[in-house]
């Protein structure tokens, strides 16, 4: 620091330039609320970069938020109530057209062949036979008028047909003590559920989209459809089913999505 | 007009030896402001990937990067907003402090005082003592931030918490009420700041424990 050493300069008034130097400071004390509040302006302004720059990049902070996510699967399998049902909706109500969704373009939709299609059903199951369309058709059949959940925010009715799938697990003699239900898909989609959602007495096979056959972008020749579930829980163009205590998360869950994605 | 209960004139003896505000108010007041900008920055990002009004909030202004981290940054700060404002309510409750500070408010004397306050007549020189306003502002931005939770609970768990949905009017509804009392919120928070920089030594206050000084 410079130490000022004050000097006595001849030839000047030194009352009038006390007075002239006291009339510029008064001035600018005079406005400490506006300094302030420039001041303050700066810090938020530096507030809102902080929340656009790199912190989501950073490897620990990633971590971190997955281990929250982790945790939030946890207490939604704690908040998840087998006997509640979802609110079902008259054919009114249902959304025309119901939106297609998928991590692909409609133009790029995969169409599976019927006549050469066979479910796969494999892990904790006795009976690992393949099942050929028609043979799901001649189960016993549901339909629900239920919202579709999108977790990007927007929702959609719609109406769906098809086997329970508690139904179907207990056909193929599933250990229902399994953890998780896994989905591999003709679109090279894929997810998992827990074993509560699987059986929740409104989880379908859905094999029809309002009384037809499920048309190829609604998920052809068969979808998992969940209204307890975010949409990109419901895979579309089933292929495999397998049940396990293995945690094999998701398409979108292996990138950040929520894995019980649950509404 | 009943004004006994604002002295806008006149300051009582206010050494005390006590610090204006509590630890645990300075406390969950910043871990609060924490979460609501983590929760705001994260929210504008998730309502972009389908927004119901004809706008998108500027993408520089949100924070997660794409819906998946903004969705994990929100389901992060979810907790903390939740469990501080838990704390919050508790401790202003069972101190009695939530009945000192911020009762009684009436719509006379909030007219009494935003008048004043509007010819710059209000005295800010007991900062222990809230006027109507900063009652009703703030027994407001309690009130915004609990049905923010409400209404957040209802979308993140809409099967789950039917009766709330339905009290809501319904999922879609829920979406609307989130995004509104979010910018409710976000308006306080504007004129809060500005407040802040006009006086700025409630911002001291809040930042450590300042005791109250004779004027």
């Amino acid at each position: 620091m410079k130490i000022q050493v004050p000097r006595i300069l001849s030839g000047i008034d030194s009352g009038a330039a006390l007075h002239e130097a006291k009339k510029l400071i008064v001035r600018r004390i005079e406005q400490p609320a506006r300094r302030a509040f420039l001041q303050r302006s700066l810090t938020l302004g530096g507030l809102s970069l902080l929340t656009g720059c790199s912190i989501s990049d950073n490897a620990g902070v990633e971590a971190a938020l997955t281990r929250i996510s982790r945790f939030n699967d946890a207490a939604q399998g704690w908040l998840f109530d087998p006997n509640r049902m979802a609110p079902t909706y008259t054919d009114a109500e249902i959304t025309r057209p119901f939106p297609f969704n998928a991590y692909y373009g409609e133009d790029e939709v995969h169409v599976v062949d019927e006549a050469g299609y066979r479910l796969e059903v494999t892990g904790m199951v006795a009976d690992k036979r393949r099942w050929a369309l028609p043979e799901l058709r001649a189960m016993p059949q549901q339909d629900q008028i239920t919202r579709h959940i999108c977790v990007e925010g927007w929702s959609a009715i719609g109406k769906w047909g098809g086997v329970r799938f508690a139904d179907f697990l207990h056909r193929v003699g599933a250990d229902t003590t399994a953890k998780y239900v896994g989905f591999k898909c003709a679109d090279d989609y894929y997810t998992s559920i827990d074993m509560a959602t699987a059986l929740h007495a409104q989880t379908l096979l859905a094999l029809t989209y309002d009384g037809q056959p499920l048309p190829p972008k609604y998920g052809f020749p068969m979808k998992l459809r969940m209204p307890t579930k975010l949409g990109y829980k419901n895979p579309k163009h089933i292929q495999a089913i397998f049940v396990t205590n293995t945690y094999t998360g998701g398409y979108w869950e292996d990138q950040g999505y929520n894995w019980f994605g649950g509404s | 007009m009943d004004t006994t209960t604002t002295p806008t004139h006149g300051h009582r003896p206010l050494a005390d030896g006590k610090p204006i505000q509590p630890l645990w108010v300075r406390l969950t007041h910043w871990l609060n402001a924490l979460a609501v900008l983590v929760l705001v920055a994260s929210g504008w990002r998730i309502y972009n990937a389908a927004p119901f009004f004809p706008f998108n909030i500027p993408a520089t202004l949100t924070l997660g990067g794409w819906l998946g981290g903004a969705l994990q940054w929100h389901f992060a700060a979810m907790w903390l907003l939740a469990a501080n404002g838990l704390v919050y309510l508790c401790s202003n409750l069972f101190s009695g402090r939530l009945f000192a500070k911020f009762l009684p408010v009436s719509p006379a004397g909030l007219w009494h005082d935003a008048l004043a306050a509007l010819r710059g007549k209000l005295s800010h020189a007991d900062p222990r003592h809230y006027n109507q306003v900063q009652r009703f502002a703030y027994l407001f931005v309690m009130l915004d931030i609990v049905l923010l939770v409400l209404s957040g609970l209802v979308l993140w768990k809409s099967v789950q918490f039917g009766l709330l949905r339905e009290l809501l009017g319904g999922y879609e509804f829920a979406r609307r009420i989130h995004f509104v009392a979010m910018a409710l919120l976000v308006a306080f928070v504007a004129v809060h700041l500005v407040m802040v920089a006009l006086v700025p030594r409630t911002l001291l206050s809040m930042l450590s424990a300042q005791k109250v000084k004779s004027v």
